[in-house]
Order: C-alpha cells, then structure tokens, then sequence
C-alpha cells in the first residue's frame, strides 16, 4: 500500500524550484502534491506525481540530486476532525510521524494525507487495522 | 629485522653525538666548497667550527626549492663532477628542472639506506621485488633498485606502466613484493579484476609505497583487497630520494634515518619548532652527502613527529602520515589548517569522497569559515532530521579534528567550481 515519492536536494537560491518544475513540464510529468521542507540554507522538496521513476531520472540528468522513497497516502474524509481521527489510532500504537503534507483529490470530497512514518512497516499495519482507507500508487499516479 | 643494527639502534645520546659531528663536518664542507652557502653564512656571520650543539642548525639559513632552480645545474654541488657518478632530475613541472647528484660513496650510503627501508618493512633476500616505479632520471626507481639488490633480493625492474603486463609478471615471476606509488596499487587491483585474476592466488605479500601522501583508510583497502602488508616510505630527490624514511612492522609512523639526517618540524609561518607532536613543516638537512649535500631544505611537506620509543627497537624517531603540503596551509583564528585535515574529517563521516570547498571570509576582525560541501545520493534524505544529522556529523568532526568551529553547508551536486575535473578546495576571500 506504499506509493513513491521522489525528494529533491534544493539550494536556497532563486530559480531553483522553477527549474524543478521545468525540467517536470517538458517532460510531461503531472504533480499530483508537494511539500518543501527548508532550513536557511537548504529546502527538501518532496513531489509525488504520475510518473516517479521518470521523474527522479530527468532530474538527475538535469543535475539533481534526487532520492526514491516510500510514503502512505490516507484518504481522510473532508469534514471537522477527520485528521484527528486518523491520528488519534496512530497516537494511540505509539507510531510517530516524519512529516506529512495533504492535498484535496479531484473529486473534492475527500483529502489525500501523504505521510512518512519512523517505522513504516507498523504504521501500515495500524492502519489498515483502524478500517483507514489507504489509497494506492495506481490510484494516486491516476489521479 | 635490521639491516644495519648497530646503526638502526643505537642509544639517542649516541646518535645525537654522531649527529653533532656529521653535522658540523656537512656544514665546514659546504662552506668551502658551495659559493652559494659559503656567501649566505659569511653574510650571517656564521662559522661552522662554532657549532657546539644540535640546536645551533636553527641559526643557518633555510635552503628552497627556488635556490636549487637559481644553482642549475651544478652550482650546488660539492664535489667536482669528476666525482659525480650519477645525476638525475625533478620534472619541473613546476618551474625549472632541478638536478641532483651522487658520488660513488652516495650510491653506497644510498643503497643502504633504502635496503634498511625494505629490511624494516618485513623484507629479505629471498624476497622477489617488483619495482613499478619509473626508471629514469626520477629517483624512485632506481633508489629502489639499488636497495633492493643491496639486500640482496631478486629484483624486476619492470618500471611504471603497462598494467596488464605487471599482473603477468606479477603472476609468472612469482613477486613477493610490490614497489610503486599507492595509487597505482589500487589500479592494479582493479585491473586484476577485470583480468579475473585472484590477488590470494599471487606469490605476492608485501608492498612499499611512497612518492604521494596517502591516508590510513586507503592503507586498509589495498591491504585487503591485494592480500598484502602495506608501508610507507619517503624520500625527495633533493635531499636523496627514497631511503629517509620507512616505516617497520609495527606501521605506525616512518623511522627517520636519524644519523644520516636531521629533521626539523617547524611552523610554516613564523619557522620556530612547533611544539612536539604537533603538525609543521618537514625541514632536512644531510649529514653524510658528499656530492649534494643540503642545508635545512624546506620540503613543503606537513606532518607530525613520533618521539615515543617504538617496539621494533629502533631508535629513529618516527614521522607520522603526512597531512598535505604548507603552500596549501590556512590559518583561520589563529589555527593552522590544512585542507586535508578537512577532507579527512569529511571522509570519516561518510566513507565515501565528496565534493567540497574551504570559504573564508573576514567579518568585523573575525575568521569566518564555512565548508560547502556537495551533497550526494548517498547522503540525502528526504527526512530533515536525517539530514540535519548528516551535517552536525560533519560539523563535530571537524571540530575535533581541527579545535574549531566550523560551519557547514550542503550545496547542490556539481555546483561548487571545478578545476581540471577536481573542486577548487579553498577560497580565501579575506584582505589583510
């Protein structure tokens, strides 16, 4: 139930998150999400989008550096405390959370909680153990 | 093993007396007869029968690479060239060439010297020493050569290149020994691979290597990889070639050739002593050249002496691994850096080489420093706290190994300036 998510060393200067996103549109790669993550020097960006191997190859021929990794992707329903259920179960199983970012899929109704857990393997399984809904790559790339 | 006991251990109050004497007959000979020399002491007032201690050498003048250039080729000879059996050259790659020679009395104290180096590396006559060194007017192949047949070894001497062709050789002739720069080892090792030919299934057991500054990590991988026993070894044709250092069985740290060199580490800058044990500026002087003798030669070379007693029995003093060259020498709050103390630093967190740079700056009277180093696949993560992590690693080593604080940061792959293929190491952007 693991989706790819590609993360991108990014420098804190000008023009670097617009060549990101260049080298992605002429390549005709979709962002489905994204989360920047920055100190004063540095940001992590963190995409998922339709194509990821694609995506991490064109970046690292543009010169990139670009890690694969593996994230959740939660369908929370859009309504009052809908997250705080869901993390209330993960709270509750002693699961921490790395960093999380959300986006609001096409149809509206529900959102989509992309998240990256310190133990993945547990926080799946607590998961699916609570009835979440967890969508997978397929569902996502599609989007 | 020793290759001359007596000499290799004798007591150090001895030593120095021997020292005292030699030193004082290379400076009276000089003194008449290398105009060079003769002028500078007579400008400085300085006698060589007023020589009473060992100490008294820090009152003569340093000799430079530049002195040997400006004396082409034989103004800093001290015999007639009828008493010169053998010239040979540095390259010059960085200037003028420069030419050193030896009397047949140097060939022998040479050949000695070197046997004394490959005795103490766990060599001995029933070895087969493969000498991969160019042979030719450098001085690392034929220094060896003659050592090697000093102590009485069988020696092939193949010379440098030709990779497939020393495996071959390597694997027909049966060689126990290896005798080249580590760099080359490694290549070997690889072009082994590519052979498919198995290093445990060679003759071959020790390797001595020297004429580049090489660290303790790559002395493991060419241990394991080719199954051997690696040593270091120094020598700078200016002073003689191979033969004035070596390190024994215990590799740690290269016994000097005490009675037939003395060695000074000083600061680069102010040229005093450094305080014992720490980091300065190889600086020798001959003892027992009759043909190029040198005064205080200023190697360029940084490293650190071992005075502690060694457990081989020896009693030279140890040279530890050179830590780079003081034309590269930074000094930031007063701390003398070098850059490969940063690099090794680096190395220690990852295993691995990365890209970086050295940026000082100068801020209100203050040293800034920052190291940018390139960040790789191998050490990003998408996770900040790995990341964060990642770079106060690198800030704590540096810390230890250089006693100050240094900032950190990553930069974007292939973004820091490249200079023939390899990242301009320091920029110094303060104006003094």
């Amino acid at each position: 139930m693991l989706v790819e998510q590609i993360a991108v060393f990014v420098e804190n200067k000008p023009g670097r998150l617009a060549a990101i996103t260049k080298i992605l549109a002429d390549n005709k790669i979709n962002i489905r999400a994204l989360s920047v993550a920055d100190t004063a020097d540095f940001g992590i960006l963190r995409l998922i989008v339709d194509n990821p191997q694609k995506a991490a190859k064109c970046l690292q021929d543009g010169g990139f550096t670009v890690v694969v990794t593996e994230v959740v992707a939660i369908e929370v329903e859009d309504r009052i405390g809908g997250l705080a259920t869901v993390l209330g179960h993960l709270a509750d199983a002693g699961v921490s959370v790395e960093y999380m970012y959300a986006f609001v899929n096409r149809s509206g109704e529900n959102a989509i909680i992309i998240s990256r857990f310190e133990h993945m393997d547990n926080a799946v399984k607590v998961l699916e153990g609570t009835g979440v809904k967890l969508v997978s790559k397929e569902q996502i790339y599609s989007m | 093993m020793y290759w001359q006991k007596n000499e290799e251990c004798r007591p150090r109050a001895e030593l120095e007396k021997l020292q005292l004497a030699r030193l004082k007959n290379t400076l009276t000979r000089v003194a008449t007869n290398v105009p060079f020399y003769r002028n500078q002491f007579h400008k400085m007032g300085l006698n060589p029968e007023n020589i009473k201690s060992l100490e008294d050498l820090r009152k003569y003048p340093f000799t430079l690479k530049q002195d040997l250039r400006d004396n082409y080729p034989y103004g800093l000879f001290a015999v007639p060239l009828r008493d010169v059996v053998r010239l040979h050259s540095s390259s010059g790659t960085t200037g003028n060439a420069t030419v050193v020679g030896y009397s047949r009395e140097d060939i022998v104290t040479w050949s000695n010297l070197v046997a004394r180096i490959l005795c103490s590396a766990g060599l001995t006559p029933n070895d087969v020493i493969q000498i991969a060194f160019g042979y030719g007017l450098f001085t690392g192949g034929f220094g060896l050569h003659y050592g090697a047949e000093r102590l009485g070894a069988s020696v092939i001497p193949i010379s440098s290149g030709n990779t497939r062709r020393q495996i071959q050789i390597m694997q027909d002739f049966k060689t126990t020994a290896l005798v080249c720069t580590p760099s080359y080892a490694l290549k070997l090792a690889d072009t082994m691979m590519d052979m498919g030919v198995n290093p445990n299934g060679l003759s071959l057991r020790f390797g001595l290597f020297g004429a580049e500054p090489w660290s303790e990590e790559m002395r493991q991988e060419i241990n394991e990889r080719l199954g051997i026993k690696a040593s270091d070894n120094y020598g700078l044709s200016e002073v003689m070639g191979p033969g004035v250092a070596g390190e024994c069985e215990e590799f740690h740290g290269q016994h000097i050739n005490e009675d037939h060199f003395i060695v000074e580490i000083l600061d680069p800058k102010t040229l005093e002593p450094v305080k014992p044990g720490d980091v300065g500026e190889l600086v020798i002087t001959t003892l027992t050249k009759e043909a190029f003798p040198m005064i205080r030669y200023r190697t360029r070379d940084l490293t650190r002496m071992i005075t502690e007693p060694c457990p081989c029995g020896r009693t030279f003093h140890r040279l530890d691994r050179f830590v780079g060259r003081s034309d590269d020498m930074l000094i930031i709050r007063g701390v003398n850096v070098f850059p490969l103390q940063v690099e090794s630093a680096i190395f220690r967190i990852d295993g691995t080489q990365p890209h970086y740079q050295i940026i000082v700056d100068r801020k209100d009277n203050q040293d800034i420093c920052t190291v940018k180093v390139e960040v790789s696949e191998s050490y990003f993560f998408d996770e900040m706290r790995k990341q964060r992590t990642f770079v106060d690693g690198i800030k704590k080593s540096l810390a230890a190994e250089l006693g100050l604080s240094i900032d950190v940061k990553l930069v974007e792959e292939r973004s820091l300036e490249r200079f023939e293929g390899k990242a301009k190491r320091v920029i110094d952007n303060r104006t003094l």
